[in-house]
C-alpha cells in the first residue's frame, strides 16, 4: 500500500546531507506483496534502514519502496552454516540468530543496523577485507524482483544480474530475500591488540605482516598533526577469541560495552585534536592486548544513537577513497596534506589496506590498495572545495571514491573511478533510479 | 518448553511476540489466513529458535469450526500453555456509520469471534487449572471516542469480558492477559498519519511477552499509554463530547 509520508520514520541519508522530498512512501510488508513496479508512473528506490551517507538512498520526487518490513527468516542451517532471509533483516537480527549457534557475519561494516539488501547494494566490506573479500563474496543466490518480471541470481544463474546487484546500489530491482554463508567462530569474544604506529611510513612497513597474524584489521588515524608524524595511528588487530578446553566460559561475564565516550562538545579543530591525542597515550611499540566482546569491537559508535546528530543540523559528508599501494604512496600523503591544511577536521579517520580478494560485484568499490574513510561537518562550499580537491587527487592515483558515501562527487570523477559504468548501466531496471545515480550520470559540469 | 497457539497469526503484532517466544525454543500451533503466510511465519520461528511451528489455516469468523480448531491444536500439542488471540481488523468508522451490515461485521470479527473462542479456551484451561489467556484489545477499548466508536465498542467489549474471566480464573491459577497497544506501525494502520506516539510492532511484541511471561492483568503497550488512557477517561463527558479524538 502506498501511504502518505510516514513520519515515524524520515526517509533521510544517515549523512542529513543533502535532504530531499519524495513523492511517496511505499512499505512492502510480505515478500509475495511486492507492488506490480510498472503501476507507477514515477521511478522507485528501495530503501532500508538509511545507512547510506549521501544521496545513493534516496530518490527525489521518486517513491521509495521500504524493504524493512520484510524481516521473515526462511531457513537457517546451523551445520552448514547457511542463512537464507529476507531482505530487510538487519545484521544485529542475524547476529542475534546465530551467534549463540557459534556463527558469525563472513563480512560485517562498522554498523549492524543495516539490512541484507542494503549490504548487498553496497557490496560493503568489513575489518577482514584482505581475508575474506566484501560481503557480494559470500552471497550464493537472491531474489530480484524488476519491472519485467521475477529471477533467482547466483553465480551461475542469470549470472549478469548477480553481478551488476552486488554493488549495484538498489538500481537492477528490488532484493526479496538473499542467501549467504556464515563463518564458524570459537567464541563472540575478540582477542584483541592494539598497536601504535607513528606515521605512514610506519604503517606501510607493518600492514602487510599485520594482514598475515590477524583477521580483523584496521587503523585509526590522525589527520591533523605535522608532516613527520603524518598519518600517526593505532591499528585495531583481532582474531576470534578460542577459549583453551576447559577453561570457565567467560562470554556472559564480557557483555557488550562502549569503550570509549565521544565527547559532546561542538566539533571543531581543537575538539579532533584532543580527540586523537588520547588515542596516542598508547606507547610506540608496545603491544596492547585485551579480551573483548565483539559489539564494541565491530560496533563502537551504534551504542551511541543517531550518531549523526553530533554533527548538529548542517549535516556531514563522509569520503572514502581507495588508491593502489605504489611506491612511496604519495597519493595518500597528499591527501593527509590537503585535510591538514584546509584545517577541516575529520573525526573519525579510518585507514586500513584492502586485499586482492575479487568480488562478483561489478560496481564493487574495494580494489587492492590502501583505504582512507574520513568524516567532514558541512561547512559549505569550504568542505566542497576540499573534497573536489582529494577528487583529483584519487583520479590521478588511479583509485576511486565510495559511491555509498557520496553526496556530491562530479560525472567526470564518478566515470573515471568506474569506467564500467556503462556496461553496468545495462542492467539497470528503467523504472528504477536514485539522486546519486542521476546526479554523477548527468551531462559534463554536472554540479 | 512453552506450547503456544496464536490465533491471528499473521498479524505483525503476533509475529513479533512469537519471535522472543521462538528464542527459548517455544513450540506453536498458528491460526490464521492464509495458509501461504502461514508457512512463512512458521520458517522464521523455526530459523529463530522455535523447536516447533504447525499450522491451521482458519477463517475466524467461522465460529462453528471454533471447537474444531481448538481440539485441533490440543490433540497435535499434546497440551496447551498459552494462547495469544491476536486477530482483528481496524475497519472503517465512516463506512460503519453508514451500513448496519459494516458496523455488524465489525462487531462479528473483533468481539463475538473473541467471545467464542474464549468461552471454548477458557473451559480447557480452567480443567487444566494452569496456563495463560492474552488476548489483544486496544487502548481504543478504555474510552468510546467519534472517529473509531465501532471498533472500540468491540475492543471494550473484549476487555469486560476479560475482566470477568480473569475473576473466574483465578480460582484455577490461570492467567488472564488483556493487552491494550497504543498506536503501532502496522500494516493495519498503514494508512494512518503517523506521529511520535506511534510504536515499532517489536517494542509492543516484546510488552506482550513479558506480560505473558509475568501473567499480568493487563498490559499497555507500550507502557505509556496507560497514563494517557488515565488523563483519557477522566474527563468530563461534556467536554469530551466537544473534542475530535
Amino acid at each position: 500500500m502506498t501511504t502518505p509520508l510516514n513520519r515515524l520514520k524520515q526517509y533521510k541519508s544517515w549523512g542529513r546531507y543533502p535532504t530531499v522530498e519524495h513523492k511517496a512512501i511505499h512499505q512492502i510488508h510480505w515478500r509475495s506483496d511486492v507492488p506490480d513496479i510498472n503501476k507507477f508512473e514515477e521511478t522507485v528506490l528501495p530503501y532500508g534502514y538509511g545507512r547510506s551517507y549521501g544521496d545513493s538512498c534516496l530518490n527525489e520526487g521518486g517513491i521509495l519502496l521500504d524493504t524493512s518490513y520484510m524481516q521473515q527468516f526462511m531457513a537457517f542451517d546451523a551445520e552448514q552454516g547457511l542463512v537464507r532471509c529476507e531482505a530487510g533483516i538487519s545484521l544485529e537480527q542475524i547476529l542475534e540468530v546465530i551467534v549463540p549457534h557459534g556463527w558469525f557475519l563472513p563480512v560485517t561494516p562498522g554498523t549492524k543496523f543495516v539490512s541484507i539488501g542494503g549490504a548487498i547494494a553496497n557490496d560493503v566490506h568489513g575489518k577482514n577485507h584482505h581475508r575474506a573479500g566484501t560481503f557480494g563474496c559470500h552471497v550464493t543466490q537472491f531474489e530480484l524482483l524488476r519491472s519485467d518480471g521475477r529471477y533467482i541470481c547466483s553465480p551461475t544463474e542469470n549470472v549478469e544480474l548477480y553481478q551488476a546487484t552486488i554493488g549495484g546500489l538498489g538500481l537492477t530491482g528490488i532484493i526479496t530475500w538473499a542467501e549467504f554463508k556464515l563463518k564458524r567462530i570459537p567464541s563472540p569474544l575478540i582477542d584483541q591488540e592494539k598497536i601504535r604506529f607513528a606515521n605512514l611510513d610506519e604503517f606501510f612497513a607493518v600492514s602487510a605482516e599485520m594482514d598475515q597474524k590477524f583477521e580483523y584489521l584496521m587503523s585509526w588515524s590522525d589527520c591533523l598533526s605535522g608532516e613527520s608524524s603524518m598519518g600517526r595511528g593505532i591499528f585495531m588487530a583481532g582474531n576470534f577469541y578460542d577459549p583453551p578446553l576447559g577453561s570457565e566460559p567467560i562470554a556472559n561475564k564480557l557483555k557488550p560495552f562502549v569503550p570509549f565516550d565521544l565527547p559532546s562538545f561542538a566539533l571543531n579543530t581543537l575538539s579532533v585534536k584532543a580527540f586523537n591525542a588520547v588515542l596516542y597515550r598508547i606507547p610506540l611499540g608496545k603491544h596492547v592486548r585485551s579480551i573483548v566482546h565483539y559489539e564494541p569491537f565491530y560496533y563502537p559508535l551504534d551504542a551511541i544513537n543517531n550518531w549523526y546528530r553530533l554533527y548538529g543540523k548542517r549535516g556531514f559528508l563522509q569520503y572514502q577513497l581507495v588508491v593502489p599501494i605504489e611506491g612511496d604512496n604519495e597519493a595518500i600523503r597528499e591527501v593527509y596534506r590537503r585535510i591538514a591544511q584546509s584545517g577541516e577536521g575529520s573525526f573519525l579517520v579510518v585507514l586500513k589496506t584492502f586485499g586482492d580478494i575479487a568480488s562478483p560485484g561489478m560496481m564493487s568499490f574495494p580494489m587492492p590498495g590502501v583505504t582512507l574513510a574520513l568524516d567532514f561537518a558541512f561547512n559549505g562550499e569550504k568542505t566542497l572545495k576540499l573534497l573536489d580537491e582529494l577528487d583529483v587527487i584519487v583520479r590521478e592515483a588511479k583509485g576511486r571514491v565510495y559511491p555509498a558515501k557520496d553526496a556530491r562527487m562530479s560525472p567526470e570523477n564518478f566515470r573515471a573511478y568506474f569506467p564500467q559504468w556503462e556496461q553496468f548501466a545495462h542492467y539497470i531496471d528503467p523504472k528504477f533510479s536514485s539522486s546519486f545515480w542521476r546526479r554523477v550520470t548527468a551531462s559534463a559540469n554536472g554540479r | 518448553m512453552l506450547k503456544i497457539m496464536i490465533i491471528g497469526a499473521t498479524s505483525v503484532i503476533a509475529q513479533e511476540t512469537a519471535r522472543f517466544f521462538a528464542t527459548e525454543g517455544a513450540e506453536f500451533f498458528l491460526v490464521g489466513i492464509p495458509m501461504d503466510r502461514l508457512t512463512v511465519i512458521k520458517d522464521d520461528l523455526i530459523a529463530r529458535g522455535a523447536k516447533r511451528a504447525e499450522v491451521y489455516e482458519a477463517d475466524l469468523t467461522d465460529f462453528g469450526k471454533h471447537p474444531q480448531i481448538i481440539e485441533s491444536a490440543v490433540q497435535t500439542m499434546g497440551s496447551l500453555d498459552a494462547v495469544l488471540i491476536a486477530h482483528g481488523t481496524l475497519g472503517n468508522q465512516k463506512a460503519a456509520e453508514a451500513s448496519v451490515e459494516v458496523a455488524l461485521k465489525e462487531i462479528n470479527l473483533n468481539l463475538l469471534s473473541n467471545i467464542s473462542l474464549l468461552t471454548l479456551l477458557a473451559n480447557y484451561f480452567e480443567q487444566q487449572r494452569r496456563g495463560c489467556i492474552a488476548v489483544i484489545s486496544s487502548v481504543a477499548g478504555d474510552r468510546g471516542r467519534g472517529s473509531n466508536y465501532v471498533y472500540g465498542t468491540a475492543k471494550a467489549g473484549t476487555t469486560a469480558f476479560m475482566q470477568g474471566l480473569r475473576s473466574r480464573l483465578a480460582k484455577s491459577g490461570v492467567a488472564v492477559v488483556t493487552i491494550k497497544p497504543g498506536l503501532v506501525d502496522t500494516p493495519m494502520t498503514a494508512d494512518v498519519k503517523k506521529n511520535f506516539l506511534f510504536a515499532a510492532p517489536a517494542t509492543v511484541g516484546k510488552s506482550i511477552y513479558l506480560g505473558m511471561k509475568k501473567g499480568k492483568n493487563t498490559v499497555y503497550a507500550p507502557w505509556f499509554w496507560r497514563y494517557i488512557m488515565a488523563v483519557i477517561i477522566h474527563i468530563p463527558e461534556s467536554i469530551f463530547k466537544k473534542m475530535s479524538l
